[in-house]
């Protein structure tokens, strides 16, 4: 009801209707602006200005180490960190690990949904579980399937490999990356699909069911549809929450063994190379590869962002 | 009919229990290495046993005893209740605006926040860094709170302006008749009723303050405002040469209590905040 009341509100902004705007209409107008004036100034500040700095400084030679040697340099910097393996190699590392634990999460965050949503017993028990590694520090975890793969002391190493020390190995650390990854987000996948389910009509299925349909077919043909969008949502969320994957790396291997992602190498040239100028280029080139991963839900996969009245029309 | 539906239901409510045993163990299984570790003795430390032979509380007493893993609480404890205070008042304002008025740059505030909320947050590290280092906020509280409050604000806005639209408004219309100003109205009869929503709100944010590692480690340089997973990150043992596992595992125990106990009491909120801000928002 309120949604169509916002659309009609919404409508007469071309001018001429606005000489009519009566006295309480411009006090409603002051006071929005006034309530979201300090969230918009903070969010300007610490993220819009930042990021334009940022641009600025990667078009500098600007190292710490050396600051009278600052001065403008063009795109030099972004030639540099573009033509420089280290980079492409963490690039395909965060790739690879983006696309692996998300197509995982997907998976087992639907399955983990369904139960949450159907089971008959324990219901209140699971969703409490479940939401225990959603809220546990990311580095604890971490550190917890660090013990538990070091040799000698893990029992998942006992367990699996008693006599090599995966995490010092590039393809077994890179795996345990990203079940530590997996871990930890899939009951957060699994929430944002069960609020699509909760919009699955029950009468739909239990036609469906008797129209003869199995209960995979239930699943393909009635809930995914319907749920098609909390599933854009949540793999938009998530693939752009796996790509600045850091914590984990950073406990886990320190991103030796080439297992650093993008984020790992700008904190790297950040806090050890002291180099302003390469950073920022990595921060932009960053920003703007999100950017195209966004850009791509939603145009191509036509992802509805939450909170845009599109989302809300359903 | 009625006999066979009944078996039917008492053997799936027996799979779905296994079920949910498999579900309990995923998610308690390294939660519960952790504890068991930091409960170990130094001698049995590496014995790879799930539950310790000998249980000792040494590990606590060390980290209690460091000024280190104290100050380190101290931080995380401070800057993650300053953030959320802010960053919850800050968001109720403009979910409120956003849910209720009409003003232009609404959907401009909206698109940002959720620019914001899939921002990648390396992207800022490297000019905060050198801003933070300008203004003197560098190794400060309030240099982590601006972040955090600025991450914090596109979840604190989804999710309370999703529960902002579940309130019954012609409560606020009659305020209005009886001739409360619309700013009056916001603060007596609408924020009593979006309590709830704020608290649920509240935890989220807290929950997303406490657990920042990148800008904990990024932003601090000294013990003076390093919050515990950063300082995890750089804990020894008493000498040098000692193995940091045990107290490491201690310090990540009481840092993981918190959360344990919002999800023991809170759960019911959580996971209405999580789903109705994303999803429905």
């Amino acid at each position: 009801m309120s949604q169509t009341a916002e659309r009609t509100a919404d409508t007469p902004v071309s001018p001429p209707a606005k000489k009519a705007v009566s006295e309480g209409k411009k006090a409603e107008r002051k006071l929005g602006l006034w309530l979201c004036a300090p969230a918009a100034l903070v969010m300007i500040a610490v993220t819009g200005y930042p990021i334009i700095y940022s641009i600025w400084l990667s078009l500098q030679r600007y190292d710490l180490r050396f600051p009278d040697q600052q001065k403008f340099v063009g795109l030099e910097n972004y030639v540099t960190v573009l033509s420089n393996s280290y980079w492409w190699t963490a690039f395909g590392v965060t790739a690879m690990i983006t696309v692996i634990s998300v197509a995982i999460e997907l998976v087992l965050g639907m399955g983990l949904a369904l139960v949450m949503h159907r089971t008959l017993v324990m219901r209140g028990l699971v969703r409490t579980v479940a939401l225990i590694p959603y809220g546990i520090v990311t580095v604890v975890a971490a550190f917890s399937w660090r013990y538990a793969w070091t040799q000698d002391t893990g029992y998942l190493a006992q367990l699996f490999a008693p006599d090599s020390a995966l995490l010092t190995q590039r393809v077994p650390a890179l795996a345990i990356i990203i079940l530590a990854e997996v871990w930890k987000t899939v009951p957060f996948m699994a929430l944002l699909l069960m609020a699509g389910l909760a919009l699955v009509p029950d009468d739909l299925l239990k036609a469906a069911s008797m129209d003869g349909a199995s209960a995979w077919q239930r699943f393909t043909k009635v809930m995914v549809p319907v749920m098609k969008p909390a599933i854009l949502v949540a793999l938009l969320f998530r693939t752009l929450d796996a790509f600045r994957i850091f914590d984990n790396i950073f406990v886990l291997t320190s991103g030796a063994q080439e297992t650093g992602s993008v984020s790992m190498q700008t904190y790297n040239n950040l806090i050890k190379g002291l180099n302003l100028g390469i950073g920022s280029t990595m921060s932009v080139l960053i920003f703007i590869a999100v950017a195209v991963i966004a850009f791509i839900f939603i145009k191509v996969f036509g992802t509805s962002a939450p909170g845009s009245d599109d989302g809300r029309k359903r | 009919m009625a006999v066979i539906g009944a078996t039917a239901s008492s053997g799936a409510k027996t799979r779905w229990a296994l079920i949910d045993i498999v579900v309990v163990i995923y998610a308690l299984v390294p939660v519960l290495w952790i504890v068991s570790l930091s409960f170990k003795t130094k001698e049995t430390l590496t014995d790879g046993n799930f539950i310790p032979r000998s249980w000792t509380l040494q590990n606590y007493r060390d980290i209690f005893n460091t000024s280190e893993f104290l100050r380190a609480l101290l931080n995380s404890i401070g800057i993650a209740l300053i953030a959320t205070v802010i960053a919850v008042v800050l968001g109720t304002m403009a979910a409120y605006a956003i849910a209720r008025l009409d003003f232009p740059g609404k959907q401009l505030l909206v698109g940002a926040s959720l620019l914001i909320a899939m921002f990648p947050q390396v992207s800022l590290v490297t000019p905060l860094f050198e801003m933070e280092r300008t203004l003197g906020l560098f190794d400060t509280w309030p240099g982590l709170i601006l972040p955090y409050i600025t991450f914090a604000l596109p979840l604190a806005i989804y999710t309370l302006s999703a529960f902002f639209r579940e309130i019954p408004w012609e409560l606020e219309k009659a305020a209005k008749m009886d001739g409360a100003t619309p700013a009056q109205a916001f603060r007596r009869v609408i924020a009593p009723l979006a309590a709830p929503g704020v608290f649920t709100t509240a935890i989220l944010v807290f929950i997303f303050c406490w657990n920042d590692f990148l800008f904990a480690i990024s932003l601090t340089s000294t013990t003076s405002s390093r919050t515990v997973p950063a300082a995890l990150s750089f804990f020894t043992g008493s000498s040098q040469f000692e193995d940091p596992t045990g107290t490491i595992s201690a310090a990540a125990v009481v840092i993981t209590i918190p959360i344990i106990l919002f999800v023991l009491f809170f759960q019911r909120r959580i996971v209405a905040g999580l789903t109705s801000g994303a999803v429905k928002g």
